[in-house]
């Protein structure tokens, strides 16, 4: 449904070219929960962002294709892109005040967002009400404004947009990372009902077990680059990349006494990123060939991709 | 072990603005944002507490250090009533009980050398001359991973990433020898993969220090990893307390047991027991009667509704305010 292949994006600030994205490609199917996860900086927004066209300036796609259902979407127009956003292709972003107006009542808000694509008032209006019990918000909320509701109530609202009209990819940008453990759970208990209808999701954490535990399929991310990508499942059972290894031993689990490591080192700077693979630095098994060619992302096993010299 | 720390009925309260009808009718209302709770420190113990935003975690903390002013209660430090002493008992005091903040960044100013922000409440205590500071702090760096030492010293909070300023905190609350630490949020703004790097270095300095320590997070699978003993707060009572990792693994408050169950784990992919809260946090002006949790609580009875529940110890140092445990 979601093809994207060699996505590239650079921002062009002052002090230089960072190098956020660069030659990513994945697909997302029918049905599919497929996440992103990645540390700070290593692209996995910036993703998010130029999916649906929103990469903030001075950031700019430089290469690439993002084909949704059979047609391009960087050759789109920005008209024809609009028409798109809502009806094919969706988001919802952390904080949810980055798509609510604070001024208006949420209900008109909701009815906008359909009679924008041509449905008619009355029916969007009738529309609202049952998107709002969907995500258990009581249909007496169409009145109110939306700093009258908790930060948990708005992102159920956003979400309530987001899905109006019935997108086949919802894509959630860190949606539960302003919000409390219990709200969280619940925001993603959701977003698993809408893909138990037939969405598809692209979900955007840094929370690696956030994402192990509700992914159908997962992309790590480091320094702008999928380094690993497969099965969640086979992800947890049978990482390859030392990056991803290493990722998963440093994170602590709150049902078991595992002992966690820290990952030496720093992630590199974007503007003037190593040579060859971009975690040569950090990598305790790397050599030669690590430091002067940049590893592909190679297919290892049945659906299992790496990108890393040391993985035959 | 003797108690390095012991916090009796603290009570942090803050007044609403209200209306101008209410402030006629001298109506005034505040948020019990800390609402007689109580526990012990021991030396060299690493206490946890946890819950989620607005539950009182972080004005608990700072109550402690007398940050913020606490309404009522006791903070015992090695003997002494800490919210009775004066301004300048305090001050003195201070230096033994540090904090370390969630955000590094807002805590290092952005024009002192990160040397100097070290060696600077060296001189201020009187500790150190002006020499003298600069050796400590100079170790300190050393200490925590920063070097060369002599190269970070003249470093500016701006030239460092997020992981390196929270080691420069902790390196000026430690240069001051203190006997408690409050760590608020310490680690939560770090990337997963050098948290626990940060974790480690607070585990040296508890080791080798005798440190005791207040260990505020939202993130109960880091305090099971660091936390000794963990008190779970919900509007600002704590309704459990207890061995951190039997807590965790036994939780008996049905927010306890919400609260772990929600937490996402890698090597759970399915929830044990299904607590499900109806509702959200209520507002802290106007908390529920009875236990606070009534409201949202699937087994409330009718004794719940009326009745404030005690912080019992049903299990030996396992302590849970619920009627129907």
């Amino acid at each position: 449904m979601l093809e994207v292949e060699n996505l590239t994006v650079h921002y062009f600030t002052s002090v230089g070219i960072v190098r956020a994205v660069e030659d990513v490609s994945f697909s997302v199917g029918r049905r599919e929960w497929f996440t992103f996860v990645g540390e700070s900086g290593s692209g996995k927004s910036t993703v998010a962002q130029a999916l649906i066209g929103l990469v903030p300036p001075p950031g700019k796609v430089v290469g690439g294709k993002i084909v949704l259902n059979g047609r391009n979407l960087l050759e789109m127009s920005e008209k024809e892109l609009r028409s798109i956003r809502g009806k094919e292709i969706s988001m919802v972003f952390q904080d949810p005040m980055t798509s609510l107006d604070p001024l208006r009542k949420i209900g008109d808000q909701m009815v906008e967002a359909m009679t924008e694509h041509g449905i008619d008032e009355e029916e969007a209006r009738e529309k609202a009400v049952r998107l709002l019990e969907s995500v258990n918000i009581p249909a007496d909320r169409m009145d109110y404004y939306p700093h009258q509701l908790s930060g948990g109530q708005r992102q159920r609202i956003s979400i309530a947009i987001a899905t109006a009209l019935e997108p086949c990819l919802l894509i959630a940008d860190e949606p539960t990372t302003a919000l409390d453990v219990i709200v969280q759970e619940a925001i993603m208990e959701l977003l698993n009902e809408l893909k138990e209808k037939g969405t598809s999701i692209t979900f955007v954490t840094h929370d690696v077990s956030l994402a192990f535990e509700r992914s159908d399929r997962i992309a790590v991310m480091y320094a702008g680059r999928i380094v690993e990508m497969g099965d969640a499942d086979e992800l947890v059972r049978n990482a390859m990349h030392p990056y991803l290894k290493a990722l998963l031993e440093s994170v602590p689990d709150v049902c078991s006494d595992k002992e966690v490591k820290a990952i030496p080192g720093n992630p590199p700077d974007l503007r003037n990123p190593p040579k060859g693979c971009r975690f040569h630095p950090r990598c305790p098994f790397a050599t030669d060939i690590c430091r002067t060619q940049e590893p592909e992302l190679r297919e290892v096993e049945n659906n299992h991709f790496v990108a890393c010299h040391g993985v035959v | 072990m003797p108690e390095m720390l012991e916090v009796r009925n603290l009570k942090t309260y803050f007044p609403v603005r209200v209306g101008i009808l209410d402030s006629l009718r001298g109506k005034k209302y505040f948020v019990k944002a800390v609402d007689g709770i109580s526990f012990s420190i021991d030396r060299g113990e690493i206490f946890g507490l946890i819950g989620e935003s607005g539950c009182g975690k972080t004005t608990a903390g700072r109550s402690v250090l007398r940050l913020v002013e606490p309404t009522g209660g006791e903070v015992i430090f090695d003997g002494v009533d800490v919210l009775k002493l004066g301004k300048e008992e305090l001050r003195r005091i201070r230096r033994r009980m540090q904090i370390i903040f969630q955000d590094p960044y807002a805590s290092l100013s952005p024009r002192m050398k990160i040397g100097e922000a070290i060696a600077h409440p060296l001189i201020i205590h009187g500790i150190a001359d002006r020499r003298e500071a600069r050796e400590i702090a100079l170790r300190m760096l050393k200490r925590v991973g920063l070097t060369p030492e002599e190269e970070y010293y003249d470093r500016y909070p701006n030239q460092l990433s997020g992981g390196q300023r929270q080691r420069v905190a902790i390196a000026r609350a430690m240069a001051l020898k203190p006997d408690f630490v409050v760590a608020d949020e310490a680690v939560s703004m770090i990337d997963v993969s050098m948290r626990a790097s940060i974790l480690e270095l607070l585990e040296e300095f508890r080791r080798d220090y005798r440190l005791s320590m207040l260990f505020i997070t939202h993130d109960i699978a880091v305090a099971r990893l660091i936390a000794d003993r963990t008190a779970v707060m919900y509007l600002g009572k704590i309704v459990e307390l207890g061995k951190t990792r039997r807590l965790i693994d036994n939780p008996i408050h049905p927010y306890t047991k919400a609260l772990v169950n929600a937490a996402p784990s890698i090597t759970r992919r399915e929830r044990r027991e299904k607590v499900k809260l109806r509702g959200e946090v209520p507002n802290a002006v106007n908390p529920p009667k009875g236990c606070r949790l009534s409201n949202r609580c699937p087994f409330a009875t009718d004794i719940c509704r009326t009745k404030e529940p005690e912080l019992r110890e049903v299990e030996s140092g396992h302590f849970v305010a619920c009627h129907l445990a």
